[in-house]
């Protein structure tokens, strides 16, 4: 058993490259042991700015012995030939064998020695190391085919136990020398041994802490130690623990104090540019407040840690004071003047500029509010929370730090005075940006961040620039997952295909108010939706002659509102002739992948969604989850089961019905007094029991056709009588939204169905019997539908 | 008679004198990497790589060393001299060491103990910092390098020039010299600088300057006489390049570059047509890269037999 060190040592890697370089030494290493079938499970990565090291330990002195079959000359070949063949593997003739007309030789290839193997491993993997953006350097880089590596390779160390490995890497010293600290170290120094504690104790003699982990440790616990020291609490920051471990050798943790006077700058500005510019960590007091001070991590043990700390205290110092002057300078200028120069960004060539897409946004979320029963807003503060929500992207801290979009706009609202709900509002209007973010709750956020998202998700639709495949540039899937988490968390009982319709006739809105204004103006310029094909000839339409003459009859359009102008109609009507299908189908697909992880069945979704497109998100997945607590019970298993069977009868036997098969008491109690009656798709009788008329005519065809002209047997009574009774309990508790009523409902056709099976012979001889436990069967299928389709449930 | 008094020169004084850390600086790279210690190319330009020992130098197969301060010219950073560390002009120290040696890092903080920088009493770190210039057709891969968590040096090495690829590849440190000097001075405003030993500011230098010339960058320069520069250089550019003769050509791209940022600060060109005179420039300075490229190939190639530009 051999132990091997590998130690590649370079100018220094990136810190966001080292993890991956890791990964990236392993598999290249592996691969080439795997090639050799040797097996490598005792393998330690560690990484520094300056090196990457690899030790693995029991390793065999050799590659097992392995059999190799050499082909031959063909059968029939002439004797010199097979002789010769045979001379060259010093065989005899007996060993040759044969097989489809050729002879075939086993030779046992002599394991490989370990030094041997590895040898090639390491010019192999030096050769084939991938890394995002590598270089070439020095003499050799004049010509282009020189090795290429993430910095300048300097040296490498190759033991095998005690001995160095020889190898060739073209210009790269391989030896048993490595190097310590930059600074705390100097000149070469041997290492004796392939041996994990030796490497690691010689090196840490030389102030480097090869193992990434432990440093990330020290720099972990030694900057919340400097805090606590300080009575401050550190604000946890793992990514820049990980960032300043990658950066180090010799990790020191240093805590400094800036001018308290910056904290009148917001906390959040604070911590990104101390994280951000300087990779600082910051402090809390014990009030949880931001406090002046900050944590900064040497890579010496400084001669006098109080220089150090001056010295990066003054950088952050010229920061802050850069951060402070774009605080002072972005509240000269109130929100609103700022939202102005939206105008001359442009959010997309087909659907304008971000001044455009404000007013679509502030139409919708103050329409959101004025439905009371969906979100509790006043509706005038949600406008005009949306027209100021993006005002601070053109503003300067926002230009130096975008990730602080949204926050700023919310802090300089409050600075300005405004209401602390509409403050709240832009604050959180981005939100919820990722999975671990919260969604807001508060109305007027809810009602500006889903009419943004919801703009977004609509207009590319509408501009044919949905996210296919990998492909989505617009981040659509981001914003759709946030529209399904504000619906599902805050309970709004709204309807996708409603809302992204008003989305679009929003839009269409807002193009003829720019239209009105370039008429008045004088200015031509393109209507922004007529880039879409189906919606053109209908603004022509509008644009051209309605629009020309309301400008006779008022010139004025800066203050107008949607729904007092004549031709809101008019852009409703164009922006319903566009298929929300397409949308609603891409809010199913997102919702299937948020719901995975919380366990839900994708196909229990299919098949609530397939009743007819539910689009009311609270009210799908409500359904979804009593279907799915149903379907896994012992009941749900079986009723499943005599479905499929059921319905594979029916369709066995291309089982269409009579036109009335609608289940006569279902039918009587939608008629007490629900006038919404579940769309169950166009397949579905009862989708025409919308005309009263229609209705009543099935209704009385279903009662002719429920009387039998037999005596049914005893099962077969009854699971009629089981259906009299659970067809309509459950219709009505899915009416009600009582949906675990309707599952225990169902839960009681399992017996009787499973003893009609049993029990009855559905192909009777007698064709009236035949038809009538077919109808039978159908309405046990219709009944079961009603709730879910369960044709689409796996298993 | 007697003999001239002989002259023997003071030992420098870097921390208390920017001059002396500059000659120190020169004394260092001429000295330890056999550098040839130009003076600054004669035209303004916005950084030290514009200059010809950089830019052009890094072409072809010869080896080339050099050191030199450029003068560096940023309109838009002008304050009026009002700010402690911005300024519209001021100084960078350039080194190219083409091929890049082996032990550039350790010559680099050598240089660095030098002027006065202790590297286990300060923190010295080498943070990712990658460099690419679309104006230059070029790029190349290196680090910031931090003292104490600021930057005092970009360090990088070439890849491509031109559009080229960099054979052999260049090492080029580019000094941050005021705030390296205020640094080590210990100084919170770049007017207060000591320029020498003998009591001068670096304010009594240049304050004037930077009012004067931020008032005309913002306000005064003439801009109709800005574009016809404009438009001059970029004739001239190519005028040259068609005589066959692209070092002249370069200048012109150059003037056009700084011509730009003029225009840039006094606020007349539009986001729209921002776009447009970049290219124009870019497209410039490629062209007289690639045709000097281009021009010295055959003299390369005679010199350094199976070394191809491409």
């Amino acid at each position: 058993m051999a132990d091997f060190l590998l130690e590649l040592r370079c100018e220094e890697i990136p810190a966001r490259m080292q993890a991956g370089a890791r990964a990236e030494l392993e598999k290249l290493f592996r691969k080439q042991m795997d090639a050799d079938g040797i097996s490598s499970e005792d393998l330690t990565i560690w990484s520094t700015p300056r090196r990457l090291a690899l030790i693995a330990r029991g390793l065999p002195s050799e590659t097992d012995a392995t059999s190799v079959e050499v082909k031959g000359p063909r059968v029939g070949a002439p004797d010199q030939a097979i002789n010769g063949f045979l001379g060259r593997y010093l065989a005899n003739r007996e060993e040759l064998e044969e097989r489809n007309g050729v002879y075939f030789l086993k030779r046992l290839a002599a394991g490989r020695p370990i030094s041997r193997v590895l040898q090639e491993a390491v010019e192999t993997l030096v050769r084939e190391f991938s890394w995002p953006k590598s270089m070439r350097w020095g003499e050799a880089s004049i010509s282009t085919d020189s090795l290429r590596w993430v910095r300048p390779l300097s040296g490498i160390v190759a033991l095998l136990d005690g001995d160095v490995l020889e190898c060739d890497v073209p210009g790269i010293p391989v030896g048993r020398e490595t190097y310590g600290h930059r600074f705390h170290s100097s000149g070469p120094i041997a290492l004796h041994h392939a041996n994990k504690a030796h490497y690691l104790s010689i090196l840490a003699a030389e102030k480097v802490i090869v193992d990434h982990e432990k440093r990330a440790a020290i720099i972990r616990e030694g900057a919340a130690k400097a805090a606590a020291d300080a009575g401050l609490t550190l604000v946890a920051d793992e990514g820049l623990v990980i960032e300043n471990a990658g950066l180090t050798e010799w990790p020191v943790p240093l805590l400094g104090r800036f001018d308290e006077a910056f904290l009148d700058v917001p906390p959040e500005v604070i911590q990104l540019t101390a994280r951000v510019n300087q990779k600082y960590f910051v402090c809390e007091d014990a009030q949880g407040q931001l406090a002046n001070a900050f944590v900064c991590t040497a890579n010496i043990d400084p001669l006098d840690p109080a220089v150090v700390v001056d010295g990066n205290r003054k950088v952050l110092a010229a920061r802050l004071s850069d951060a402070r002057f774009f605080w002072e300078q972005d509240q000269k200028t109130p929100l609103a003047e700022h939202a102005k120069k939206l105008a001359r960004i442009t959010f997309h060539e087909k659907l304008g500029t971000v001044a455009d897409k404000v007013e679509r946004v502030a139409i919708m979320a103050r329409s959101l509010c004025e439905e009371e029963d969906i979100l509790a807003g006043d509706p005038a503060l949600a406008e005009q929370a949306a027209r100021l929500a993006k005002a601070d992207l053109v503003t300067e801290m926002v230009g130096e730090f975008p990730e602080l979009q949204g926050l700023m706009g919310g802090y300089y609202a409050a600075k300005e005075g405004l209401p602390a709900e509409v403050a709240e509002a832009i604050r959180d209007h981005y939100k919820p940006v990722g999975q671990g973010d919260d969604a807001p709750k508060a109305p007027l956020a809810v009602a500006v961040s889903l009419a943004d998202k919801l703009d977004t998700i609509a207009c590319f639709f509408a501009i044919d620039e949905a996210p296919t495949g990998s492909k989505d540039p617009f981040a659509l899937r981001r914003a759709a997952l946030g529209v399904i988490r504000l619906i599902l968390e805050n309970d709004l009982r709204v309807s996708l295909k409603g809302m992204i319709t008003c989305a679009w006739s929003y839009a269409v809105f807002v193009d003829i108010v720019n239209e009105i204004r370039r008429l008045q103006s004088g200015t031509t310029g393109p209507m922004l939706l007529s880039h879409v094909g189906h919606l053109k000839p209908h603004l022509g339409f509008a644009a051209k002659s309605d629009l020309v003459s309301y400008r006779q009859v008022d010139g004025k359009v800066d203050n107008w509102s949607f729904s007092a102008m004549p031709w809101h109609q008019i852009a409703t009507s164009i922006a319903t002739t566009i298929d929300p299908a397409p949308v609603v189908a891409f809010f199913l697909d997102r919702l299937k992948v948020q719901q995975r992880e919380a366990g839900v069945r994708h196909d229990l979704i299919d098949a609530v969604f397939s009743l007819g497109g539910e689009d009311d998100l609270v009210r799908l997945l409500a359904r979804v989850h009593a279907l799915q607590a149903f379907v896994t019970t012992e009941d749900g298993t079986n009723l499943l089961a005599g479905y499929k069977r059921a319905a594979n009868i029916l369709k066995k036997e291309g089982y269409e019905g009579p036109a009335g098969t609608p289940d006569p008491q279902v039918l009587a109690s939608l008629k007490e007094g629900n006038d919404t009656i579940p769309d169950t798709g166009e397949e579905d009788p009862l989708a025409m029991v919308d005309d009263p008329d229609v209705g009543d005519i099935l209704a009385e065809e279903a009662r002719d056709n429920s009387a039998l002209s037999y005596t049914p047997e005893e099962a077969e009574k009854a699971l009629i009588d089981a259906l009299d009774a659970a067809a309509p309990r459950a219709a009505a508790a899915v009416e009600a939204e009582k949906f675990a009523d309707a599952m225990a409902a169902l839960a009681t056709l399992r017996a009787p169905i499973d003893r009609f099976f049993e029990e009855v012979t559905v192909n009777d001889a007698q064709a009236e019997k035949r038809a009538a436990r077919l109808a039978l069967l159908a309405r046990f299928r219709d009944a079961v539908h009603r709730v879910a389709d369960f044709s689409r449930i796996e298993g | 008679m007697s003999a001239a008094p002989l002259f023997t020169p003071p030992p420098r004084d870097p921390a208390r004198s920017f001059q002396d850390m500059i000659l120190t600086l020169h004394d260092f790279w001429s000295a330890e990497a056999g550098c040839v210690i130009l003076q600054p190319y004669d035209m303004r330009m916005g950084a030290g790589t514009f200059h010809t020992a950089t830019t052009l130098r890094a072409l072809g197969p010869e080896p080339w060393n050099a050191a030199f301060v450029q003068p560096c010219r940023r309109p838009t950073d002008g304050r009026y001299g009002e700010n402690p560390n911005r300024l519209q002009h001021y100084y960078q120290y350039q080194v190219i060491l083409k091929p890049s040696p082996s032990d550039i890092q350790e010559l680099y903080l050598k240089s660095l103990a030098a002027i006065g920088i202790d590297p286990l009493a300060h923190d010295i770190r080498f943070v990712e910092d990658d460099w690419e210039s679309p104006t230059l057709g070029a790029w190349g891969l290196g680090w910031e390098v931090w003292c104490d968590g600021m930057e005092v040096t970009q360090f990088t090495y070439f890849q491509q020039m031109g559009g080229f690829d960099c054979k052999p590849v260049a090492g080029e440190l580019t000094y941050g010299l005021e705030r390296l000097a205020m640094y080590i001075q210990g100084v919170d405003n770049v007017y207060d600088l000591a320029f020498n030993s003998s009591g001068v500011s670096y304010g009594e230098v240049f304050l004037e300057n930077e009012k004067q010339m931020s008032k005309w960058n913002f306000e005064v320069a003439n801009t109709d006489a800005l574009f016809d520069l404009f438009a001059k250089a970029e004739a001239e550019c190519r005028n040259a390049l068609s005589a066959g003769v692209p070092i002249a050509a370069y200048e012109q791209a150059v003037e056009a570059s700084h011509v730009f940022n003029l225009l840039q600060a006094r606020g007349v060109i539009s986001v729209q047509e921002r776009a447009s005179y970049m290219g124009r420039v870019r497209d410039l300075a490629r062209s007289s890269c690639e045709a000097y490229a281009e021009k010295m190939s055959p003299e390369w190639q005679a010199k350094y037999p199976g070394w191809s530009l491409v």
